[in-house]
């Protein structure tokens, strides 16, 4: 099943990109998302709970990557279980454009669902889906949108109102992204955390940052697919 | 006669224990020690099964084992077999793959079984099952028949390609095309018959347990028929002697069929039970019932009426894909084939019939029979292109259907597709049909519903059925690997009271009240005096079991076949005790009398003298009253009738009300009206609920299942449905000793083409998808007075 969907977001795409890979401002975006752990330099694991009607799950995600090209787009597939209540998994293409002093966040979706979540939930998750997609756009826009404004008005060490990040977190997990990617810009918040660019040795392997946009694109992914 | 005999509206002798919460499930049986099944299933439509690694659920609280299909396989547990064999057009024997209890290096379905973990409580076996790994690899799945037999489509098995089960064909192809060359009008028509899910109110539960003293393994078990399944799980499933293997199926809430059939729980909880030397229970909860009980129809069918000028049907040809989902069920291969294509001359006298049928497997849950089993798709096929002919020849339905009916003095009728109807009067059935339903004032009512900005529609389905399944020799010739007879058992207590054994099973039928009407009918005694015992292998001779409208035809036939050897052998006693010829002995109203005179001994008497014969002719009778009989019928019965449904559309939004129905029946001699009322009610509820309401969906390319609840599979309300306008015409059955026909089906099979003639006159339209759904009627409509603006 192919679904695509966009989105325009008021912040230059670096900054879109950027944020796209941040984990915690993707872990904040996502609904539901509990944790975020790298396994390997290939794969990634989440925790998500989602609740579709009467299931509830927690979600253990996994995601692959390919055709990263920062700050145009990537190609994600990935696959989430939830036990009993079932799987998840998909794949998508997401591809940031210019647009004036905003970005056209666009991306195309095959996804698929099965077991309990697809027998129980499959009228239900219509709303649902519709809801957590919102949810993590309306999340993600004011997240870039304020700190762009908050780094446009002044380049100064105090954090944007929004997420209260500890500066650890983030930079601990903030891994350059492989070549050919040198461009990629600093991450948007807080604004004293320290650029992935300025990392003097990439390492081959995707960054997590990217595992973790993955993940939040094939959960949004997954639960548009069944907005048929 | 009795008061509460054959006629008599008998209240339900059973009804008390059940409404009052008494009644004994299997769910509610437990045994010592008991330990608690539950059956880790796919989530994939169709994945390669390539490792199971239990070790970390080995160890979760509670449990006690945990076995996948190579466990079962190691111990020599054969497939679940398929019961009835079809050969194709070619003579070719159906593709049988093999369908293992639990799975075998593939699954083919969302619900396929893959492991059974054996805990203390069901919540850890649950909680256990959850920490199995398993290794699937996903494989492209196919559910739909026309997808399935295309080429570079997914393929369930090697050993049937094309997903073919078999080609099949009845009647005669030559005939009927020369019937078409002549045709002065050809009517055609596009069908697809619904799958269903069966929704019993009580879902499937089974208990395995072995005796280690005795060497003997029992199952409890949520059966129509559980001769049927000791036969099949000892004998193919788990090669177990019968005389160590009872079954037992207890009170049993509700089957329509998906009870049958011989399902792998029932021989995993048997066979764990044995291996652990602990008695299992398994018990299905909703969710599982969605994926696991054998769903019924599921038929994409082309159809071609030829006829006359005058309207006289001159050839049927008919072509029917079936879909036998994964794995083929205990009966699937029968359902689309000999209960199908047997019953396309319906009503009529059409004199060419030729149909095709395809049986397709795909990856889905097995389709089997389900309330009315392949008569429901034929009665759809006839009825919808009998109506469409109708309205394409400017002809009223009725009349048309007039023209083409079996003369009243054509019986017995032998129809082109291999039945010989041995009685009915399908003119009177309409006529009662028309006049219940105020047929002619339909114009009015329209006309009426027009001023409120409604739509009404009229339609009628006439129907035939085979029921009282059936002589033995006939069915085994076409490929039965069973017999079809049924027995009874009467054992009269010295004191006059009657337990009767029985092979047939009630579930719902109300069995215990109507044979023992016949028994107080024949002896002359209370309902309360008589017991009707059933579902125990330990208890029965033996017993074919209950569906296919059979239980009064056949198991109520080898009923009266003992009473009449009841009453045959008191005459001789009473005939010694009064001192007279045996010949000269009446027996009327539980007396035995010497013909003219007021000599009597009542039936007590003669029972008690039959325990303690002191004074008998012990030379040359045994002593005792016990009879036992099985009764293979000489022919299926043919229960007919016709049903009118009346519906009025709201256009602005497409709900279908549905404001009148009426189905007059013809059952041949009815025992207990009420009982037959309430059935025929029920039918009803699931033929209407077919063609308004239920639908199981599955998504077409992964395969899963998207009406897997009661949020998006839509069963029919209360509410939802009319007074019903219920009328018997009786034409007796002419070979067996009752003259019934049998009455569980009919609403089923008569119900959903009515209903649907009725939607698509209100519409003036040809066709619409089952079920009605308001979309499908508004997107109908929506066009209509898109054209018309």
């Amino acid at each position: 099943m192919d679904m695509s969907g966009e989105y325009r977001i008021e912040a230059s795409r670096d900054r879109v990109w950027a944020a796209l890979n941040d984990p915690e401002i993707l872990r904040q975006c996502i609904p539901g998302c509990e944790e975020i752990q790298k396994t390997s330099e290939t794969e990634l694991a989440a925790k998500v709970v989602a609740k579709v009607g009467p299931v509830k799950a927690k979600f253990a995600g996994k995601v692959t990557f390919s055709d990263v090209d920062p700050p145009n787009g990537y190609r994600i597939s990935g696959e989430g279980s939830g036990g009993a209540a079932g799987f998840a998994k998909g794949g998508a293409t997401v591809k940031l454009v210019e647009d004036g002093s905003g970005t056209l966040l666009s991306y195309k979706v095959d996804a698929h669902i099965g077991g309990k979540l697809a027998q129980i939930g499959s009228r239900l998750i219509d709303a649902t889906s519709r809801k957590m997609a919102d949810d993590f756009f309306v999340k993600f826009k004011t997240l870039v949108t304020d700190a762009q404004t908050a780094s446009d008005a002044a380049e100064q060490p105090t954090p944007a109102p929004a997420p209260a990040v500890p500066e650890a977190t983030l930079a601990a997990e903030v891994t350059p992204l492989p070549d050919p990617a040198p461009q990629v810009p600093p991450a948007p918040i807080p604004s004293a955390a320290p650029a992935p660019a300025s990392s003097p040795a990439p390492r081959p392997g995707v960054s997590p940052m990217v595992w973790v946009a993955g993940l939040a694109i094939v959960v949004v992914a997954v639960l548009w697919y069944m907005n048929r | 006669m009795s008061a509460q005999g054959i006629g008599e509206p008998v209240r339900r002798k059973e009804d008390f224990r059940f409404l009052t919460g008494q009644g004994t499930y299997t769910d509610d049986m437990n045994r010592p020690g008991q330990l608690y099944a539950y059956i880790l299933r796919s989530p994939h439509a169709h994945a390669e099964l390539n490792g199971i690694d239990i070790s970390k659920a080995q160890a979760g609280p509670g449990v006690e084992a945990i076995f996948s299909g190579k466990d079962m396989e190691a111990d020599g547990v054969g497939g679940l077999p398929c019961g009835w064999l079809i050969h194709s057009k070619d003579g070719s024997p159906m593709n049988e793959p093999p369908h293992p209890p639990l799975a075998v290096g593939r699954v083919r379905h969302v619900g396929d079984s893959v492991a059974v973990i054996i805990a203390a409580t069901r919540e850890q076996a649950k909680d256990a099952a959850e920490l199995i790994k398993v290794d699937y690899k996903e494989l492209p799945a196919v559910v739909a028949v026309e997808d399935a037999t295309k080429a570079g489509k997914p393929q369930l098995f090697d050993a049937a390609p094309n997903n073919l089960c078999y080609d099949w064909h009845l009647g005669d192809k030559a005939a009927t095309e020369a019937a078409f060359a002549k045709a002065h009008h050809v009517t055609k028509i596009d069908l697809v018959n619904n799958r269903l899910v069966p929704n019993a109110m009580e879902p499937r539960s089974a208990i395995g347990e072995y005796d280690r003293a005795t060497g003997l393994h029992t199952l409890y078990t949520t059966s129509q028929n559980p001769h049927v399944i000791r036969l099949l799980m000892g004998a193919f499933v788990l090669h177990l002697p019968e005389h160590k293997l009872r079954v037992v199926a207890p009170d049993v809430g509700g089957g329509f069929g998906s009870k049958i059939f011989h399902y792998a729980e029932e021989a995993i909880v048997t066979w764990a039970a044995a291996k652990i030397q602990k008695p299992v229970k398994w018990t299905s909860d909703r969710s599982e019932a969605f994926i696991t009980d054998a769903h019924g129809r599921d038929h994409v069918t082309h159809a071609e009426l030829a006829m006359d000028k005058d309207g006289k049907f001159l050839g049927l040809h008919v072509q029917t894909l079936a879909n036998m989902g994964a794995y083929l069920s205990t009966f699937s291969s029968c359902v689309p084939t000999y209960l199908y294509a047997t019953l396309l001359a319906g009503t009529y006298t059409t004199p060419a019939i030729y149909a095709e049928v395809k049986a397709i497997f795909t990856n889905t849950v097995p389709v089997d029979a389900y309330r009315g089993a392949g008569r429901p798709e034929a009665t759809y096929v006839v009825e919808r292109i009998v109506e469409t002919a109708a309205r394409e020849m400017g002809i009223d339905p009725a009349e048309l259907r007039r023209r083409n009916f079996v003369p009243r003095d054509a019986y017995p009728y032998q129809t082109p597709v291999a039945l010989q109807y041995d009685s009915g009067d399908y003119f009177e059935t309409l006529d009662m049909a028309l006049k219940a339903s105020d047929y002619l004032g339909f114009p009015g009512r329209r006309d009426e519903a027009a001023k409120r900005g409604k739509i009404r529609g009229i339609g009628m389905a006439t129907y035939i059925e085979a029921c009282g399944i059936a002589p033995s020799a006939v069915v085994g010739s076409l490929g039965a690997r069973a017999a079809l007879y049924e027995t009874a058992q009467v054992r009269v207590h010295p004191t006059g009271s009657v337990s009767v054994f029985t092979g047939s099973h009630q579930h719902g039928q109300g069995h215990e009240t109507t044979f023992a009407q016949i028994v107080a009918d024949k002896l002359g005694l209370t309902v309360d005096q008589v017991d009707i015992v059933h579902g125990d292998t330990d208890k029965i001779p033996f017993g074919l079991g209950t569906y296919g409208s059979r239980s009064l035809a056949v198991g109520g036939s080898a009923l009266v076949m003992s009473l009449d050897k009841v009453i045959a052998k008191g005459k001789k006693i009473a005939a010694h005790l009064l001192e007279a010829s045996e010949a000269d002995i009446e027996f009327k109203d539980g007396k035995y009398t010497v013909a003219g005179t007021d000599k009597a001994k009542t039936f007590g008497e003669i029972a008690m003298t039959a325990y303690v014969p002191h004074n008998y002719p012990i030379e040359e009778l045994e002593p005792g009253l016990d009879e036992t009989s099985f009764y293979d019928p000489k022919n299926f019965t043919f229960p007919s009738g016709c049903h009118i449904a009346e519906v009025e559309i709201d256009p602005e939004t497409g709900v279908v009300k549905l404001v009148n129905f009426t189905a007059a029946d013809d059952f041949g001699r009815i025992v207990n009206p009420m009982i037959v009322e309430g059935q025929v009610h029920g039918g009803l509820a699931q033929g209407i609920g077919q063609a308004l309401h239920e639908g199981c969906i599955y998504d077409r390319e992964s395969g899963q299942l998207l009406t897997g609840s009661y949020m998006d599979y839509d069963m029919p309300r209360a509410d939802d449905l009319p007074n019903f306008q219920v009328a018997t015409n009786v034409t007796l059955c002419t070979h067996n000793p009752l003259g019934v026909k049998g009455c569980g089906e009919a609403g089923a099979i008569g119900a959903p083409a009515a209903v649907m003639n009725a939607i698509t006159h209100a519409l003036g339209i040809k066709d619409l998808l089952m079920p009605a759904t308001p979309q499908r009627v508004w997107q109908a409509i929506n066009p209509m007075r898109q054209a018309a603006e």
